[in-house]
């Protein structure tokens, strides 16, 4: 079971108290009636699914209720760092430093 | 005494005799015996039948890896269990095993013709014999395979004993208790870190139990083990649990460890819970699970009577027990020898050493000569013979040009073996770690490890007791040092601690037809050495797949002792090195795990919550009959005495119709949302308009998925400017304020918003049908009640019965209708009240039954019932709740995607069945053309299907392709016995002109 820190309450937690919620970095369009379908098909459809690092969001569920994102390993499983919702997506470097 | 214990050996307490029974006959064992200890001292080897050919078999092994000595246990009613290893089950007085897989009788079994038959259960035979013809299929090789299959017989009656769990955290927690695991916990705890040490057996000490010839820091094995087990008890921060397996191995050091807590106990303590699932989290993990032994591939190899040389050590030393007189030892390993030696040294006559090997050490031959004992250095064992107890062994030479000279025949009654050890690499295999092949040790030893963890002794590929103490040490004081405890290490002195060395074989070469040899790799799954290399002949080159056509190492060990004979074996049939064939996949539990340790608490009535309203209790004093909705339970109908669901159901309905009925709605999910972007907020989620919804006023509400489906919907209501009162289905509730909060805090944060659940704190009493007012208004304070100042689609804030109250003018049946929301603790007195001034309109209460049917008499939907996350809102036939004006909402731009433009996209429609007497399944598939050929085309489905007593006939929803444009056509629904016609009509059935609303 994963340990999963909160980046709103600031506490590592186990999984139990966290819901997956889909690849983040993934922003709803201002005005969706301005996209062609296969926009709007790739906005709703379309995710990275990478193997290695992966930004996704979760939900402190049975914590705070807060959404945040994440940037977790999809091999290894291995979280790499927290983030809260909003704050733009970490560079390289950011990343290598929550690693080591 | 019995005849095979040696009154001066072993750690059983040879004064404490234990009554039990094997197959109803009596035996007598002493306290700390195994089953399989305490048969053998009686001279008992044969134990079980074999899986496939029913071979006899007796005990491999003395541990947990056992793959033959499965046993039921009966400990009283509800308490029996299959499968239990002998090798590891505790004796206790009364208690009482069978052994299994046989019929009539373990001695003479039917079953055993199939290894006379045994060219038909080759390797996928299950793939090849059952084939043709297909009519036999169903009929003949299901049954026959399905009585063939499994292992024992499963428990009939439930599970009577309880089980516990527990999480716990430590500094350093450490699986297994030989010498490498004692060292790590003692470095640990001197550090003053928090330890858990591990062990499955009843005692810590592992292999110190068993091989008692070196001796620690000037003491025996066994001094120094108590020693050891003293300082540990003497610490407060160490916590030793044995009977306790690590099971699993999980992400960041959380370890799962069954502890078995009553099963070695003749009375166990009332209510004391049979066994407990403990969750550690520890800081850092030693993992000392140190080696089993391999067995060697021979023909013949699975006879009673044929073991790991390691394991007659173990009775041997461990136990008192010899497991037999006249045992010959055949072995490409050192380690046997030692257990030759022990053997001779207590009075036994071993035969002979046969060892593969040509050069063996001269230290070992010489101590065997000297006690007397035959070597046989560089000859092989090609057969065996004995019925159920092997009797004598044939052996010959073996040159670099082949097998020479005669065959020897060499009386015996044990012949025990060794092909060296493997390390147990299993839960740190869990964690995705690497692993190494060393190619000199022919073994997969730990490499990188991806969790804060160290492995240590035998389990990390390094033999011997000074590695194991050496290693163990290092290994506890560095993990406390990493769990922030500096510990220095304690370096250990060992006398007479041999230096082992040993070969590893493929099947033991033989001068007979290998394909008629049965030489066993897996012992459990019957699977031979030629099964192998049939597999791979038959094009299996990957050991995942040779594994699952063989079935070898599958099953209840999990190839504890045969994965690596089968992987080197099919190596080299297919000629690359063992490595690039890989290695199965190890997975949890280490052992097998009862259901019960994995349930703990969660069973019977704590399996999940049961969520009741406030008004529960009252519908359960009324013999209401409940149905689980999501997680509440609700009533689903109140019958009277003698009375059927349908006759309770219509009596109900018919109540609503002409009087007064009475639910309990407070199970609706209700959702409050407040702020000043409130109704900007509302506009974005739900496809409605809510802008000029006036404050007092309700509107039934949709709400999307972005790609356009139906999610949920419910009424709505405004109390003021800035608060919405949102209702959702039961069920949905939860999904729908994740998602609320989803948009809010992610795609909106700048929307002054607040959501908050409000399910639980209002309690829900809708009053429905001509008489609801006139019930409802005397009652009523604050609110004018009359149609011209509170319409259908009001709400207003008010008193009922004193209390205060939130009034919806709703209507879920057609009929005039109230929601009365009271606080949850009013629930009860408040319906008391209603029930009790309802009483002269005979107001009854009705279930969510009744609910259905009469929703359904006006076409309303059930989401997650006529919908299935497929359906748009005008595919549901709510294209009208659609804010047309709006630039957006969620799943609004989905709408115009071309396939849901589609004509014909499945539309609900009412269905009437041709004779008003049938009530169609729902689910059930509906076609066109009931002549066409199979399989036939399906145009929809049912989705709902009651009796409705209004209309005295039946009625159904139904989802079909280009629906609305059919109605008035004729479809057929194909049941198993017979086609139901029926047509296509609207979705209302009743009061088509809503005038039941006002009456």
């Amino acid at each position: 079971m994963l340990l999963i820190r909160c980046p709103y309450c600031e506490t590592e937690r186990p999984e139990l108290e966290f819901t997956y919620a889909g690849e983040a970095h993934i922003a709803r369009p201002n005005d969706p009636s301005k996209l062609t379908d296969d926009q709007w098909k790739t906005h709703l459809f379309i995710r990275s699914n990478s193997r290695g690092t992966h930004f996704e969001r979760w939900r402190h569920q049975h914590g705070c209720g807060r959404f945040f994102n994440a940037v977790r390993d999809t091999v290894s499983d291995k979280f790499a760092m927290t983030y809260k919702a909003g704050l733009p997506r970490p560079t390289e470097t950011e990343l290598e430093e929550a690693r080591s | 005494m019995s005849k095979y214990r040696i009154s001066a050996k072993g750690r059983v307490d040879q004064r404490k005799p234990v009554r039990f029974t094997f197959n109803g006959a009596r035996y007598v064992g002493f306290k700390g015996d195994t089953l399989a200890s305490a048969l053998l001292a009686n001279g008992v080897h044969l134990i079980g039948r074999s899986f496939k050919y029913h071979r006899p078999r007796g005990f491999l092994s003395a541990g947990s890896e056992e793959p033959n000595a499965l046993v039921g246990t009966d400990r009283g009613p509800g308490r029996f269990e299959p499968n239990t290893r002998a090798t590891v089950l505790e004796v206790f007085d009364g208690l009482s095993t069978t052994s299994q897989n046989h019929w009539p009788s373990l001695k003479h079994d039917i079953g055993a013709v199939n290894d006379a038959l045994y060219m038909l259960f080759s390797a996928g035979f299950y793939y090849k014999t059952f084939m043709w013809p297909k009519s036999f299929w169903n009929r003949v090789y299901e049954p026959f395979i399905r009585g063939a299959a499994g292992l024992g017989k499963s428990p009939t009656t439930p599970d009577a004993d309880t089980y516990a769990s527990r999480f716990a955290h430590c500094d350093v927690l450490v699986v297994g208790s030989g010498p490498a695991g004692l060292a790590a916990a003692l470095e640990a705890g001197k550090s003053g870190a928090r330890v858990i040490l591990v062990d499955e057996q009843a005692e810590v000490g592992g292999s110190l139990l068993s091989e008692t010839d070196a001796s620690i820091n000037g003491m025996s094995g066994w001094q120094w083990l108590d020693e050891a087990r003293a300082s540990l008890a003497g610490m407060k921060n160490v916590t030793v649990l044995t009977r306790t397996t690590a099971i699993g191995y999980y992400h960041q050091n959380l370890v799962g460890l069954c502890q078995r807590l009553t099963d070695h106990l003749a009375n166990p303590p009332k209510n004391a819970p049979r066994e407990r699932l403990w969750k550690v989290r520890a800081r850092q993990v030693v993992l000392a699970q140190g080696a089993i032994e391999k067995p060697l591939v021979f023909d013949g190899n699975d006879r009673p009577g044929v073991m790991l040389a390691g394991s007659a050590r173990s009775y041997l030393n461990r136990y008192g027990v010899k497991v037999g007189d006249r045992p010959v030892i055949v072995t490409s390993h050192d380690s046997a020898w030692l257990t030759a030696f022990d053997l001779a040294e207590a009075g036994i006559k071993v035969v002979a050493i046969i060892d593969i090997r040509r050069l063996v050490p001269s230290h070992l031959v010489a101590r065997a000569e000297a006690l007397g004992i035959e070597t046989l250095a560089g000859w092989t064992v090609t057969g065996t013979s004995g019925r159920l107890r092997v009797a004598s062994v044939r052996a010959k030479r073996v040159s670099r040009n082949g097998i020479i000279g005669p065959p020897r025949k060499l009386a015996c009654d044990a012949l025990l073996m060794s092909g060296g050890w493997t390390p147990s690499v299993h839960l740190f295999s869990h964690t995705k770690g690497k692993l190494d092949w060393n190619e000199d040790g022919q073994m997969f030893v730990p490499g990188e490890s991806t969790e804060e963890s160290r492995c240590a002794g035998a389990g990390n590929g390094n033999f011997g007791l000074v590695a194991a103490l050496a290693e163990g040490a290092a290994a506890g004081a560095s993990a406390a040092t990493d769990a922030g405890f500096p510990a220095a290490v304690t370096s250990y002195k060992v006398d007479g601690d041999v230096q082992l060395t040993g070969v590893n074989n493929r099947e033991l070469p033989t001068d007979r037809n290998a394909s008629k040899a049965k030489a066993f790799v897996d012992f459990q799954n019957d699977v031979t050495a030629k099964d192998i290399r049939l597999a791979v002949r038959e094009g299996f080159k990957s050991i995942e797949h040779i594994k699952r056509y063989t079935t070898t190492g599958m099953a209840t060990d999990q190839g504890k002792t045969s994965n690596i004979n089968g992987l080197v074996i099919a190596s080299d049939a297919v000629n690359r090195p063992a490595p690039s064939i890989g290695l199965t996949t190890f997975r949890p539990p280490y052992t097998p795990t009862t259901f019960g340790a994995f349930a703990g608490y969660n069973r019977g009535e704590l399996f999940e919550v049961t969520r009741k309203t406030p008004i529960d209790g009252w519908a359960e004093e009324r013999q209401a009959v409940f149905e689980p909705v999501s997680l509440w339970r609700r009533a689903r109908y109140f019958p009277r005495t003698g009375e059927t669901m349908h006759a309770a159901v219509a009596r109900e309905c018919k109540a609503v119709r002409e009087s007064v009925g009475m639910f309990d709605a407070s199970t609706l999910g209700k959702i409050e949302i407040v702020g000043p972007d409130a109704a900007e907020f509302m506009n974005r989620m739900y496809t409605n308009p809510w802008t000029k919804l006036a404050s007092g006023r309700c509107r039934y509400g949709v709400l999307l998925g972005e790609d356009g489906f139906i999610r949920d919907d419910g009424v709505i209501g405004r109390m003021s400017s800035d608060r919405f009162h949102v209702t959702t289905t039961t069920s949905g509730a939860p999904r729908v304020l994740a998602m609320m909060e989803d948009y809010l805090q992610t795609e909106w944060p700048d929307l002054k918003v607040w959501l908050t659940s409000i399910t639980e704190q209002w309690s829900v009493i809708a009053l429905q049908g001509p008489n609801s007012r006139k019930l409802l208004e005397p009652l009523v304070e604050g609110i004018d009640l009359s149609d011209e100042a509170f319409p259908h689609m009001s709400v207003a804030e008010g008193q009922v019965c004193g209390v205060p109250m939130r009034l919806f003018r709703m209507s879920f049946t057609g009929e005039r209708g109230y929601e009365v929301n009271v606080p949850a603790r009013y629930g009860r007195a408040v319906w008391e009240k209603l029930f009790e001034a309802g009483q002269a309109y005979s107001v009854t209460p009705y279930g969510t039954e009744t609910m259905h049917v009469l929703r359904a008499e006006k076409g309303f939907i059930i989401v997650g019932q006529d919908t299935d996350g497929t359906l748009t809102p005008d595919d549901a036939g709510l294209g009208w709740a659609i804010g047309a004006a709006k630039a957006d909402f969620v799943g609004k731009r989905s709408l115009t995607r071309p396939d849901m433009l589609k004509q014909d996209r499945k539309q609900l429609v009412g269905l009437l069945t041709s004779d008003p007497n049938t009530v169609l399944e729902e689910g059930a598939q509906i076609v066109l053309d009931p002549n066409q050929p199979l399989p036939m085309k399906m145009v929809g489905h049912v989705t709902s299907s009651y009796w409705s007593a209004a209309l005295g006939r039946s009625i159904a929803l139904a989802v079909v392709e280009g629906g609305r444009k059919r109605e008035g056509q004729t479809v057929h629904i194909p049941m198993p016995d017979r086609t139901v016609v029926a047509r296509i009509t609207g979705t209302v059935f009743y009061d088509p002109e809503n005038q039941r609303l006002s009456a």
